[in-house]
C-alpha cells in the first residue's frame, strides 16, 4: 500500500505530464503485477463496486475522534475532500501496514454481504494498520475517484513504454470488459484483441476543437461534414450472437437502453458501429437533460421509455463481417455504413446525415443553423481519414457553435474541492426578476487562479450570511455566464436548466443593475424549442 | 477614557479599530495604525507596523524592528519576565516560541490579569525562546491552525525529510529551492540544516535578516547572497532559500534545473499544496497546531478566551462547548505577505 500511496502523492503533486508518466512507468516496472492490474483498473474508470459508503466512514471517524459533527463539517469544507479529512482527523495508528493494494481492494469487495458491524470492524482495523498517507488512499478507494490529472491516455503511454507495445494496440487491449480479480496484466496485454472477449469495444477516435475558420483545412471536396450531436458517444457491437452497447466512458450500458435490443436480430454478425446515443422524438433530438434521466438508473421504467426514447445516430462503421476496417478511408466506411443502416431498417438505428456543401462559406451558413437543428455545431472529417485512437489533430475536427451568454450577479459562494480547497470557488448566480433576484445556475470554472484569489478575498469581506458551507454575498460582482443549451426544468426556481454553464468573463465594467433578466432567459428557452 | 465607559465594567484590554487597547495603561498591543505607545509581540509586519511614537518589545526584537521600521524609531527592549509599569498597569513579556524575540504580553491591573498571545507555537524550535504558558484570567489567543486537521509532526521528522529531499535532488543534479519566511522559518531551517549542502544561497531579504542576526550574536551559518550577477552555475547541488513571494516569478529561472519545496503548515492539506505548484511540501509551521492551541489555552487556566487570527469562530465554538467561555474577535493580523497566512 505504501508504494501506491507514494505513487498517488507523486502524481498529485506534479503538474508536468512527463513527470507523471515517469512515476507511472517506474511504478509499473517494480510493482506487484496484482497491484498493477488494479491501478490500471482504477485509472481507466473500472472502480470496484462500493461496499462501504462515505457516510459510514464519516460516522465511524466521528466515533473514533469524539469530535462534534459541526467541526467535522467545518474541516471537510476547508480540506475539500472527505477521504483526506478523515485521514487527517484519525488518531495516530500503528502504521504497520504490510498488505499490498490488491489485498485491500479484494477485502473491500468481499464486504458486499457483510453486516454493518463487520464492515466497521474491518475499516477500523485498516485505519489502525495504515499511516496517514495510506489511510488517505484507502479512504479514496472507497469514496471516489482520485482526480489527480491522470488520464486514460497517460496510463496507456506508461504501459506502452514498460511493455513495449504500440500505444494504439495497447489502448485497444485494455478496453472493454475485464475484472482485475480474474485477469493478470500479462494476460490482458497478451490477449489477441479480437479474440476472447466478444464485447471488447474499439478505442474511440476523438476530435479537437477547430479554433479558426475552416478554410485553413484546404479544399472542401476533401471533407465530410456532419452535425455534432449532444448525446452520449457510443458503440454498438454485434458479435457471437450478442449485442453490446458501450459509452465513450467505456461503460457497458446495454441494459440501460432496451430500445437497441431488437438490433441483435437485424445487424449482421461481426458489426461495430460508432455513433451517438440520443433522446429523440418526432425526428428531432430532445434536450440532453432528458437523456440524463436515462443514465442514472439501472432499470428503465415504461414512463421513461415514453418520455425519453432513444435512438442511435450512426457516425461510422468500425468492424464489418468480423473484420476491423478502421484503416480503410472514411469514404468507404461511410458508404458501407449507409448500406447497413438502410438494410437494418429499424427506427432505433439511424444515420447521422452528411451535410452537402460545395464551399466553406456554405458550411458557415449551415453552422449558423445548428441550434435550430438541435445540434451543437458541426463535425468535419477528412474523407480519406482512418479511424484513429484517442484525441488526435489533423483529420477530424469539431466546430461548435458559439455558446449562449447571460450576464448575472453572484449571490452565493462555497469553498471548492481538490486544488481549490479552502478557497471560495463555487458560485451561484442570479438574474433579475423585477426587483427580485432569481438564482438560475451554478458555475465552477472559467476564472484564472488570480481572479479566483480576488473573488475569494472579496467573498470573505462581503458575506451577509453563512448557511453551513454556503455564504450569501452582497449581489455586486457581475459575470458573463456561457452555456451550450437551455431547457425547461421544474427543479429550479428559475424554471430553466443550463447545459455546461461556466464563467466566460468577469464583467467588472458592468454594475449589477444592468444584468440580464428572467425574461431574457425565458426568451432564450423559447428560441430553443 | 470617554465618559460613557465609566458606568460599565471596563475591560482591561479592549478590541478597537486601531488594535488591542489598554485604557488603564493607555497603550496598544500590536496596533495596525500609528499610536503613542505600542507594545509589540514580534517583528512580523502584520504585528509590528511603522509610524508609532514609542515601541516596547523584547530585546531580541529591537534590532529586527529597527531593520524593518527604520533605525530612527523609539524602541525600548525588555527581558522576558521583566516588569514594566505604565500608569499603574504592570506589563511583562513571556516567550511565545514563534520567532526570535517573540513574546506574549501579560497585562496586570488591580488583580486582573490578561495575556495577549501574539503568534505562538508550543514546540521548541531550538532557536526562539521556548513557549511558556502564562496563568491568567483572560487569554487572547491566535488560532491560525485552529482546526483538528492541523497537527504537526516533531520538527526532527520534518528536517529528516528535507535532508532526504535535498540528497535526492543532488543525486539527479538539481538545485533544492526552499521557500520560507525571512523571519522565522529561514532561521529555523538554517540553524538545523546548516551542513545540508556545501553552500547555502539566499535571496537578499533572507540574507539581510540573517546577517543582522549574526551581527547580534545569533549562531547562524554564513549565507551567500544571490544578486543579478551571480553565475547560475554556483547553485548546482546547493540549497537555496527564498521568500514565499518568489514562487511563480522569473527570479526562480536562474536555478534550473531545480526542485521547489515549500515549508508551511498549510502543506498539511493536499489541495493547498497542489495550488502552490511545489514539487515538495514540508509541513513546518511557526504556529501552534490544534493540540498545541488546546494545550496552551488549558495551561493558562483562563476563565475567558478571545480567539483571533485564523479559524477563530470554529475554535471559539469548540472551546465554548468544552466548558471554556470563548468569543471570536476580529483583528487585522495575518493579512500580510510576511505572515504565514492562507495566501488566498
Amino acid at each position: 500500500m505504501k508504494a501506491f500511496a507514494d505513487l498517488i502523492k507523486l502524481l498529485s503533486n506534479s503538474t508536468k505530464t512527463n513527470e507523471k508518466l515517469d512515476a507511472l512507468s517506474r511504478y509499473f516496472a517494480s510493482a506487484d503485477p496484482k497491484d498493477s492490474i488494479w491501478v490500471l483498473a482504477l485509472f481507466t474508470g473500472r472502480r470496484p463496486k462500493r461496499t462501504v459508503n462515505a457516510t459510514q466512514l464519516a460516522t465511524w471517524c466521528l466515533q473514533m475522534t469524539d469530535l462534534p459533527g459541526w467541526l467535522f463539517e467545518e474541516c471537510y469544507h476547508t480540506v475539500g475532500d472527505l477521504a483526506e479529512t478523515i485521514a487527517l482527523l484519525l488518531p495516530p495508528g500503528k502504521s504497520i501496514a504490510t498488505h499490498p493494494l490488491h489485498f485491500w481492494l479484494e477485502q473491500l469487495l468481499k464486504l458486499e454481504k457483510a453486516s454493518e458491524v463487520e464492515k466497521q470492524q474491518f475499516i477500523l482495523n485498516a485505519w489502525d494498520e495504515l499511516d496517514t498517507s495510506e489511510r488517505f488512499v484507502f479512504n479514496k478507494l472507497i469514496t471516489g475517484s482520485f482526480r489527480i490529472g491522470v488520464s486514460q491516455k497517460m496510463m496507456v503511454n506508461a504501459l506502452a513504454t514498460t511493455h513495449a507495445i504500440p500505444a494504439p494496440t495497447l489502448s485497444h487491449m485494455i478496453s472493454g470488459n475485464w475484472d482485475p480479480r480474474q485477469i493478470t496484466l500479462d494476460e490482458l496485454l497478451n490477449e489477441d484483441v479480437t479474440g476472447a472477449d466478444a464485447s471488447k469495444p474499439f478505442p474511440f477516435y476523438l476530435a479537437y476543437a477547430l479554433e479558426t475558420a475552416p478554410d485553413v483545412l484546404g479544399v472542401p471536396e476533401e471533407w465530410q461534414a456532419e452535425w455534432k450531436w449532444d448525446g452520449i458517444r457510443g458503440q454498438i457491437i454485434n458479435r457471437q450472437g450478442q449485442l453490446f452497447v458501450w459509452s465513450r466512458g467505456e461503460e457497458l450500458i446495454t441494459e440501460k437502453f432496451p430500445e437497441y435490443g431488437p438490433l441483435l436480430e437485424h445487424l449482421p454478425e461481426g458489426t461495430v458501429i460508432d455513433g451517438e446515443i440520443l433522446t429523440y422524438a418526432n425526428d428531432f433530438p430532445l434536450p440532453f437533460q432528458t437523456l440524463q434521466t436515462r443514465i442514472g438508473r439501472k432499470n428503465v421504467t415504461k414512463k421513461q421509455l415514453q418520455e425519453a426514447p432513444v435512438v442511435f445516430l450512426s457516425y461510422d462503421l468500425l468492424e464489418w463481417e468480423g473484420k476491423d476496417i478502421r484503416t480503410s478511408p472514411l469514404s468507404e466506411r461511410r458508404q458501407l455504413l449507409e448500406q447497413v443502416v438502410e438494410r437494418v431498417n429499424h427506427p432505433a438505428l439511424r444515420l447521422s446525415p452528411a451535410i452537402i456543401f460545395h464551399n466553406w462559406s456554405a458550411l458557415i451558413e449551415f453552422r449558423m443553423q445548428a441550434r435550430e437543428m438541435g445540434s451543437e455545431g458541426l463535425m468535419l472529417k477528412k474523407k480519406d481519414s482512418a479511424y484513429q485512437v484517442g484525441r488526435k489533430r489533423g483529420d477530424w475536427w469539431k466546430w461548435k457553435i458559439d455558446p449562449l451568454t447571460i450576464d448575472a450577479v453572484m449571490i452565493y459562494a462555497q469553498k471548492g474541492h481538490g486544488r481549490r480547497s479552502n478557497l471560495y470557488t463555487d458560485y451561484t448566480f442570479a438574474v433579475k426578476d423585477g426587483d427580485q433576484l432569481v438564482s438560475f445556475t451554478k458555475a465552477y470554472s472559467g476564472l484564472t487562479d488570480k481572479e479566483i484569489n480576488e473573488v475569494d478575498n472579496w467573498v470573505k469581506r462581503n458575506s451577509i450570511e453563512k448557511f453551513g458551507p454556503v455564504r450569501t454575498v452582497k449581489p455586486e460582482l457581475v459575470f458573463e455566464i456561457a452555456f451550450e443549451g437551455i431547457a425547461a426544468s421544474n427543479r429550479h426556481k428559475s424554471g430553466v436548466a443550463l447545459r455546461f454553464p461556466r464563467i466566460s468573463r468577469w464583467r467588472k465594467d458592468k454594475p449589477p443593475e444592468e444584468i440580464n433578466t428572467l425574461a431574457d432567459l425565458q426568451l432564450l428557452l423559447k428560441m430553443q424549442q | 477614557m470617554h465618559d460613557n465607559c465609566r458606568f460599565t465594567i471596563m475591560q482591561l484590554l479592549q478590541f478597537t479599530d486601531i488594535g488591542i487597547y489598554c485604557p488603564a495603561g493607555d497603550f496598544y498591543i500590536d496596533p495596525w495604525q500609528p499610536v503613542q505607545k505600542a507594545v509589540i509581540t514580534h517583528a512580523h509586519s502584520d504585528h509590528a507596523r511603522g509610524g508609532s511614537e514609542n515601541y516596547l518589545c523584547h530585546h531580541d526584537s529591537v534590532p529586527i524592528l529597527q531593520l524593518r521600521l527604520g533605525a530612527e524609531i523609539h524602541v525600548q527592549g525588555v527581558a522576558y519576565g521583566e516588569k514594566i509599569r505604565m500608569n499603574g498597569v504592570t506589563i511583562s513579556l513571556h516567550p511565545a516560541g514563534h520567532v526570535i524575540g517573540s513574546a506574549q504580553i501579560r497585562v496586570e491591573h488591580e488583580g486582573v490579569v490578561w495575556v495577549a498571545s501574539g503568534d505562538y507555537k508550543t514546540e521548541y524550535d531550538g532557536i526562539s525562546a521556548a513557549f511558556e504558558p502564562v496563568p491568567c484570567q483572560t487569554f487572547i489567543t491566535e488560532c491560525t491552525f485552529g482546526l483538528p486537521v492541523y497537527n504537526w509532526q516533531p520538527q526532527q521528522v520534518v528536517f529528516d525529510n528535507i535532508r532526504k529531499w535535498v540528497y535526492d535532488n543532488q543525486q539527479v543534479g538539481k538545485t533544492s529551492v526552499l521557500l520560507g519566511y525571512s523571519l522565522g522559518k529561514a532561521q529555523r531551517l538554517l540553524y538545523h540544516l546548516r551542513d545540508i549542502s556545501p553552500e547555502i544561497w539566499a535571496h537578499g531579504a533572507i540574507y539581510i535578516t540573517n546577517q543582522m542576526l549574526r551581527d547580534n550574536g545569533w549562531d547562524l551559518p554564513e549565507l551567500h547572497r544571490i544578486t543579478p550577477d551571480t553565475p547560475h552555475s554556483v547553485f548546482k547541488n546547493n540549497l537555496v532559500i527564498g521568500p514565499p513571494s518568489a514562487a511563480d516569478t522569473t527570479w526562480m529561472r536562474r536555478f534550473n534545473p531545480y526542485s521547489l519545496g515549500v515549508c508551511s503548515g498549510w502543506m498539511q492539506v493536499r489541495g493547498h499544496m497542489r495550488r502552490r505548484n511545489a514539487d515538495a511540501g514540508f509541513i513546518l509551521s511557526d504556529h501552534a497546531d490544534w493540540h498545541g492551541l488546546l494545550t496552551a489555552v488549558k495551561a493558562t487556566g483562563a476563565e475567558k478566551v478571545y480567539t483571533t487570527h485564523g479559524f477563530s469562530s470554529a475554535f471559539a465554538r469548540y472551546l465554548q462547548e468544552n466548558g471554556i467561555p470563548a468569543e471570536e474577535v476580529k483583528t487585522e493580523y495575518g493579512v500580510t505577505e510576511e505572515e504565514e497566512t492562507n495566501p488566498s
